[in-house]
């Protein structure tokens, strides 16, 4: 949060003049007027100046922007960042030539970047929200199939009875799992085994 | 590369002043080594290693464009 004070002849003109200062519009900030002006005696005698207070608000997808923006400077990729804020989440959208280097193996690059952009936005923070990194559809995609994996084996442990057990996946993709097969009559699905090497079990009922 | 760690390192931490990184130039392997204040390194290194992971996994991937081989290492 940036705070400035400018004095001006008109309330307007000091919140014109922070506002230029601060780089920033007008729902970007927060105006207080500490005093009004007043145009004195024939406007010349005793006119005071008016003094406002501009609070720049902490925008959370502007620093978002900015926080991955730089990495791909410093990595040498060209890539357009998308950004959508709402109240609790910010989702950013990538497009460029070279998105596989950026999803990487499962994702898991893609999911470094949305963790690291994370922790930088929401660090000291009292309000946290969610920062969901996508690009070219990967992450729906990856659901579709996720979705199609776990009704495969689901049918594999009904025809052999014998129990599967999944490559360690994170808690998102994990939940995929157990929601796609949850009203399975004939198998159950848990996870065993500590993070980050968590595993999806699916078994007879 | 050098650059690329630090500026993670420094958007993470609470005192961006001490973040110090060295890139060690090897045959097979650069090397870059971070170092942060004392009080930092849990901003770093994280929950079972998580967030150096992280910093890991996209230093990998700058790495692999530029045809090389990176290893992090939290000193």
């Amino acid at each position: 949060m940036i705070v400035i004070e400018k004095c001006g002849k008109t309330e307007h003109e000091a919140i014109e003049s922070a506002l230029k200062e601060l780089g920033a519009t007008r729902d970007e900030v927060e105006i207080e007027i500490l005093e009004e002006s007043s145009r004195g005696l024939f406007g010349i005698i005793g006119g005071k100046q008016a003094r406002v207070k501009v609070t720049k608000k902490y925008n959370y997808g502007e620093e978002a922007k900015s926080f991955i923006s730089k990495i791909f400077d410093k990595m040498n990729v060209q890539v357009e960042i998308e950004v959508e804020e709402d109240s609790d989440k910010i989702r950013i959208d990538l497009k460029g030539d070279n998105m596989g280097l950026l999803i990487g193996h499962r994702g898991e690059t893609l999911d470094s970047l949305q963790y690291l952009t994370s922790l930088v936005i929401n660090k000291g923070k009292e309000n946290y929200k969610r920062v969901l990194l996508d690009t070219e559809n990967y992450r729906q995609k990856r659901e579709r199939a996720l979705e199609k994996l776990a009704k495969r084996l689901a049918q594999k442990v009904k025809r052999t009875g014998r129990r599967v057990v999944l490559e360690p996946m994170n808690p998102y993709e994990r939940r995929i799992l157990h929601f796609t097969l949850q009203d399975d009559p004939h198998v159950i699905t848990y996870s065993e085994g500590e993070e980050p090497y968590r595993k999806v079990v699916i078994a007879l009922k | 590369m050098r650059e690329l760690v630090k500026f993670i390192a420094m958007s993470l931490v609470d005192d961006p002043d001490q973040v110090e990184v060295t890139e060690i130039p090897g045959d097979h392997m650069i090397i870059i080594e971070l170092r942060v204040a004392p009080e930092d390194m849990g901003k770093v290194i994280g929950k079972q290693g998580r967030i150096a992971k992280a910093i890991r996994t996209v230093v990998k991937a700058a790495a692999v464009k530029e045809k090389k081989k990176v290893t992090v290492e939290i000193v």
